[in-house]
Formats: C-alpha cells, structure tokens, sequence
C-alpha cells in the first residue's frame, strides 16, 4: 500500500532496505548461529548516517522523527531482528539525553551517537524489578560532587559494548518512584563490570548482559535532569520506543509473510502448488491482513507522535501491542505453512518465530500495554460521565 | 591534495540483458541500468585514497542524457562532484573514441593525480578504456589493482591480481589504476550525500565544450566497427569421472582408442 512517503523518507526507507538485504540478510543465520555481535553492520548503518536518524541535526543527526524511526526499524527488521535491536538499543539510551539532558551532556554524547562511533544502552531492570519497575534497588548517593552507583542492572541490551549506558537508580530510597534519578554511565568508568552474555531464544545476534555498578563515583554532572524524573525520564523513553518495537514487529512479519508465500509457490502436494490449497491461501491472506493492519496503526501512531502531542503512553502502547501479538502469530503460521521445511534452521522462518517472542516481552510486556491502554480508557470514561 | 578521477559507465543490469537475434544488438529496454559494478571498487579506492591522503574526487562517465543518474547514484557514496560528457556525436563510440573523450575532458578538469577505472565493463567486457586512456594521456597504466599503499612523494605501491599470485610494483603520479573486485568492499551510499546528491548540479560537457573534431569522436572516429554479435559456440559436453587413478587413467585410454577409432 502507498502510505504516502516524502522523497526523503522514500530514500531512507530504500537505503535501510539496501542495508538490510544487501547486508543483513546474508549474515543473520551465522550472527545467530553464532551469537555474535553485528558490529560491521552498525558499521555500514553509522556510514549510511543512520545511527544518526532521530538525534537532532545541530549534533550530527539527521533531526528526523518518530515516524522516520519507525520506516528504518521496519526496514532493517525485513533483515533481522537481532541486528535491529542493538541498533535500536542505541537511540533508547539517546532518548533520556534528548529529552532531559543538559545542553553540555547533549553536545558530549548525541554526535558520537548519530556518527555511530558510540553506542548508547538504556538500563532500568533489576533482578527484582522487571515489570515492577519501582522495585528498583540500584542506589545513587550524592557525595559532594559526586554520585556513588551501587547495584546490578539485569538483561540489559547492549551492555559491555555500548559506551554510555543510561542508568535508573534511587536518590531518594523513601520517596519510592520519585526518588529515582538518571544518570549517564561510562563502560570504562571506575567500578563498573558486565555479567555473562544471556543465552537467548532469539536476536542471539544482540547482546544481553548484567550491569554490575560497585562503588561507581561519577561526576554530579552526569545526572540527566534533575534527581526524582528518574521515572518520567523512563517514561518518555519507553513511549518513544514502542512503536519503534511495533515497526520491528511489521518488519519481521512481512519477512516471514514473504518467506511463507514464496515457499508455497514452489512447494507441490497432491500435484499442485500448495499455494492453491485453499486453507494454506486463507492462512496467507490472514497473515496480509495483519501485517497491513499493523503498520497501518504503527505508521498511524509514529506520525501521531510527530505532531507532538502532550500524552501519548496508550497510543505507543497499542502500536506495541498489537503489533507484536501480530508478528508472533504471522511467525508461527509461516513456520505451519512451510511444515517441516520451516521447522528447520536452513529456512528463515524458525529463527524468525524465536525472534519474534522478544518483542512481546520487551519495552514492557504486552499485559502491561494492556494495562497502559486500560488505564487511560479509564481515565477517559471516567471523564466523559 | 591528491585529484582524483574515477571513470564510471552505466550499464544495463547484466542477469537481464538479451540480444535481439534478428539484429544482434542489446535489447535494453525494460532493462534497469546500474552502475558497471567493478567502478563501485574504484570509486571506493579513490574516496579511501582520498580520506587517507586528502585530496578530491570527481566522477566522470560518457554516455546518454540518463546516464547522469548514474552520476547521481555515485555522488551518494560520498564523491565530490561529477561531469556527464554527452552528445550526439558522441555515440557509437568504441574503446578509442571512449577513451580519447575521456582523455579531453581529464585535460579540461586540469589533469589529475590519480585516474581509477573498473576492470572491465559488464556490458563491453574489453577492458580496453583505461589503457587507452593512459596512452593518449602519455601516463603509466597499472592493471588489475588489489591492494594500494601510498609511498609517499607522489608515489603509490600496488599489488596487482594475476592468474596465480600477483605482482608488487611502484608507480609515479599521475597514472591510471585500474581496480578488481578483491580490492575493498565498496561502502553503503550515505543518506547526508544522497540528499546533496540530489540537488548537485552536474554540467554536461559536449563535443564543443571539449572542443573536439566531430570526426574523432563517436561512430566516426571508432576504428573498430561491430559486424556480428555472437554468443560463443557451446562447448562440447563434458563429464566427470571419479574413482581411484588406476581405474581412471585404464578408462581414459578406453575412451581415446574408441574415440580415435571414428
Ligand atoms: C532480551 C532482553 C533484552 C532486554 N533489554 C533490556 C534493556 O535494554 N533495558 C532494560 O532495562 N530491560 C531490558 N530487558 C528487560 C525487560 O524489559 C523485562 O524482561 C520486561 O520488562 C519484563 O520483566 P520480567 O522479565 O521481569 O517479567 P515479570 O515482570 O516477572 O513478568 C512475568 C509475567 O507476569 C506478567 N505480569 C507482571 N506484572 C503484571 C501486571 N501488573 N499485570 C499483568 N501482567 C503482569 C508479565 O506480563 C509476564 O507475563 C530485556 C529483557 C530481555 C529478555
Ligand atoms: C552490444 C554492443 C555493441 C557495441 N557496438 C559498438 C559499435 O557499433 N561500434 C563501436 O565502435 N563500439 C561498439 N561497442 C563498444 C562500446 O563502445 C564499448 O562498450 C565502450 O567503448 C567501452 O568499452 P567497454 O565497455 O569494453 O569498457 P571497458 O574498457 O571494459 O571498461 C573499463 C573501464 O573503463 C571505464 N569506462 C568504460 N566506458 C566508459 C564510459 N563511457 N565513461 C566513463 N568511463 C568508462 C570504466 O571505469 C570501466 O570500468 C559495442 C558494445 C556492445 C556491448
């Protein structure tokens, strides 16, 4: 469908897809083979300008936004997923810089970003505190004119190998949520160590790993805002991010869409295409339906966000949510289309399926989306009577 | 500052391309043009050569009005301005007539250091311009480049590809490189340079502008004229035999003695 792109979207639309069939697709089934980090492909993404996407242009970027974000993340998702999320990880560690950050923090860190030279991760969940984010137990103590990080940061998307990692921690311990505070934390700084690389279901290619901040002193000027907007600041980022994760979501399931359907051309049972079987066809079309559907909505809410709307967490939580409910079935139905040939690892299709799971976990689970969305319904009829 | 020149041609996308067997010309309509794929090495050797040393990179093709798009294409990886040579009298050129329009307009732009072309092109396949180039030029031609290392002092060391190993030698600037595949991995075009791509202004130089003789140039100035187009006759069918050598070499002179007996 045309969705009425300007020029310039058009051509960063066709430069992600170059990137993501020229580049992407030939790696994804040794990166997950292997589990190895994609840092030639972030290399070709940081000379293409993209890293720099969504950073504003007077640091380097290309001062686009939520809707630009979202055609590149679907793009490079009809390669991998993987590959997708740790470049993607890189702009939820930017948001807080953007949004909050001091003129000096943005001019130290957003042109290394937007030239790809640094990679940036977002760290907010613990052991004890995944859903439950006010659970939080890393501290930040103020120390003259210093802040001292204590605590372990769990599963965390790019740690170890981004270099500046956005930390939520508690300045204030009895004041709960609003003690929390962001800070900005650097890989090599003093204290700070990494965990073992998470064995994963899928985006093997990404890297997910501990956090382990002990008696980390940074500066006070690494605080990002002011202390107690730790979680607003995580908030805003999130919002931002979701349908950042429903255009991964559309990415991969037109992938595996294509995949299936191509399959089932070739494919001869019962002396015909499969594709002429009519419950096979009718799972296909179902699975166009929804793919449509989803970037419909996907692309709906991104330019939605582009007008700048004062709230905006149930819109990004629908995009999330039913768009990566979406890509999970799709995922599923084009391994049942392939049968056996999509079973197996030689076919995209499997690694796709697995690929798939994370999203709906991700940016929050998708019960929690239902709640966000719930909420504010709530809220809505409340007001309404 | 080093001035650097790449040649690039368009060319139709080879896996498409067909010959009308009534006429023996291509048939290119409906047949996307591309850039000849070995010139996206050359023009990654001169932008790296460039970003090493500093200097500049100018782009240059002969060809059609639409060739300009491959100019374009070009200048989004990063070039840094480009010239279209296009005119009527301009078509039909063979290698010569190519080379010597080439060799006018690297005259116009006021030389240059350095001069890359692909290895061949994918459509006339005689890797025949950069040579020709160097010699209306009077310039050394290295062919075949896998690997440059600046010397330093106007000097540049290459290894060139051949059948088995290669060759090491050093060329004084200016000269004309010629690049294979094995050279680099050219880069993704930047979405910064595709934008200043777009809005670049390309001049279109002519045969007046260069101030040629119309008979030097074009179908009138090509020594070579193109009487038949032909695919190569099929080979012979082949098989394969595997089995230990003994059997092998007894089956062979089978073979043979049966073969000689027709
Ligand atoms: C590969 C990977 C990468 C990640 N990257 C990052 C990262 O870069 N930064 C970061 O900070 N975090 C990251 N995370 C953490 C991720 O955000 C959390 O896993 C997620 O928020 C869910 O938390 P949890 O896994 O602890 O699940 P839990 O909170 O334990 O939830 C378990 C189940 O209970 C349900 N549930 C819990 N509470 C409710 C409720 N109130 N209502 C309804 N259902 C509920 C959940 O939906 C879920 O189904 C990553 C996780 C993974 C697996
Ligand atoms: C079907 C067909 C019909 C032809 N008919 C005729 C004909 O009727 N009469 C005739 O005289 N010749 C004819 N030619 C030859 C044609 O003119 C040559 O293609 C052309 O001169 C360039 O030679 P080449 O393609 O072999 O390039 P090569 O010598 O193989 O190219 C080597 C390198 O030189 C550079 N280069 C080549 N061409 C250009 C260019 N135009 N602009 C900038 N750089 C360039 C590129 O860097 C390229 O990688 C025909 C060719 C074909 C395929």
């Amino acid at each position: 469908m045309d969705y009425l792109l300007t020029e310039e979207q058009q051509m960063l639309q066709d430069l992600a897809r170059r990137i993501a069939y020229e580049k992407i697709k030939p790696a994804r089934a040794r990166l997950d083979e292997a589990e190895e980090f994609p840092w030639e492909i972030l290399k070709d993404l940081a000379q293409a300008d993209l890293a720099g996407t969504i950073i504003p242009e007077q640091y380097g970027g290309l001062g686009m936004g939520a809707f630009e974000n979202v055609l590149l993340l679907e793009a490079l998702s009809e390669g991998c997923v993987g590959v997708a999320v740790s470049f993607a990880a890189s702009f939820l560690g930017a948001y807080p810089i953007m949004l909050y950050g001091s003129e000096e923090q943005k001019q130290t860190y957003l042109p290394g970003i937007a030239q790809g030279n640094t990679l940036a991760a977002f760290a907010l969940t613990e052991a004890q505190a995944g859903s439950d984010a006010s659970a939080i137990a890393t501290t930040a103590a103020k120390d003259g004119d210093a802040y001292v990080l204590n605590g372990t940061k769990q599963w965390i998307t790019n740690a170890g190998v981004a270099d500046v990692n956005v930390i939520i921690a508690l300045t204030d311990k009895a004041k709960g949520p609003r003690g929390a505070s962001a800070f900005i934390v650097h890989k090599d700084d003093p204290g700070v160590s990494f965990g073992k690389k998470e064995r994963k279901m899928g985006i093997r290619a990404s890297v997910t790993r501990e956090i382990i901040l002990e008696e980390v002193r940074i500066p006070k000027d690494r605080l990002i805002g002011r202390e107690g907007q730790g979680f607003i600041i995580t908030m805003k980022t999130l919002d931002l991010a979701r349908p950042g994760a429903g255009a991964m979501a559309i990415g991969l399931a037109q992938s595996a869409l294509d995949e299936a359907a191509s399959f089932a051309k070739e494919r001869h049972q019962f002396g015909q295409p499969i594709f002429a079987i009519q419950a096979v066809q009718h799972m296909l079309a179902d699975m166009a339906v929804r793919v449509e559907a989803s970037r419909a909505l996907v692309y709906a809410v991104a330019r939605y966000i582009d007008t700048d709307p004062k709230d905006f967490s149930k819109e990004a939580a629908m995009s999330k949510v039913f768009a990566t409910d979406m890509a999970m079935q799709v995922a599923i139905d084009a391994v049942q289309v392939m049968g056996g040939h999509g079973y197996m690892r030689d076919y995209p299709v499997e690694k796709m399926m697995r690929d798939a799971k994370i999203l709906q976990i991700f940016e929050g689970t998708n019960q929690i989306m239902r709640n966000i969305i719930g909420l504010a319904l709530s809220k809505e009829y409340t007001k309404k009577k | 500052m080093l001035k650097i020149i790449v040649c690039i041609k368009q060319v139709p996308e080879t896996d498409k391309v067909r010959l009308d067997p009534e006429t023996h010309t291509l048939i290119r309509e409906g047949v996307q043009a591309i850039i000849n794929p070995f010139d996206l090495y050359a023009l990654e050797a001169g932008l790296r050569l460039k970003e090493a040393q500093g200097g500049q990179v100018t782009l240059l093709t002969m060809g059609p009005p639409q060739a300009e798009a491959a100019l374009r294409e070009a200048l989004g990886y990063g070039a840094d301005e480009a010239r279209l040579l296009s005119d009527r009298a301009f078509a039909g050129a063979d290698t010569w007539a190519t080379a010597l329009t080439l060799a006018q307009a690297v005259r116009k732009l006021g030389g240059a250091d350095l001069i890359f072309t692909g290895k061949q092109a994918i459509d006339g396949d005689t890797a025949q311009v950069g040579p020709m180039l160097a010699t209306i030029l009077g310039i050394p031609y290295v062919a075949w480049a896998r690997k440059l290392t600046w010397a330093g002092d106007g000097v540049l060391e290459v290894e060139r590809l051949l059948d088995h190993g290669y060759d090491a030698l050093r060329v004084r600037l200016p000269a004309v490189v010629s690049v294979v595949k094995e050279i680099n991995e050219p880069r993704v075009p930047s979405f910064k340079a595709k934008m200043q791509a777009k809005k670049a202004v390309i001049p279109t130089w002519t045969l007046a502008d260069l101030e040629l003789d119309p008979h030097e140039v074009g179908l009138a100035g090509s020594f070579t004229q193109v009487v038949r187009v032909f695919p190569p006759p099929a080979r012979g069918e082949s098989e394969i035999w595997r089995g230990d050598p003994q059997e092998l070499a007894a089956r062979l002179w089978a073979r043979l003695k049966e073969l000689g007996r027709r």
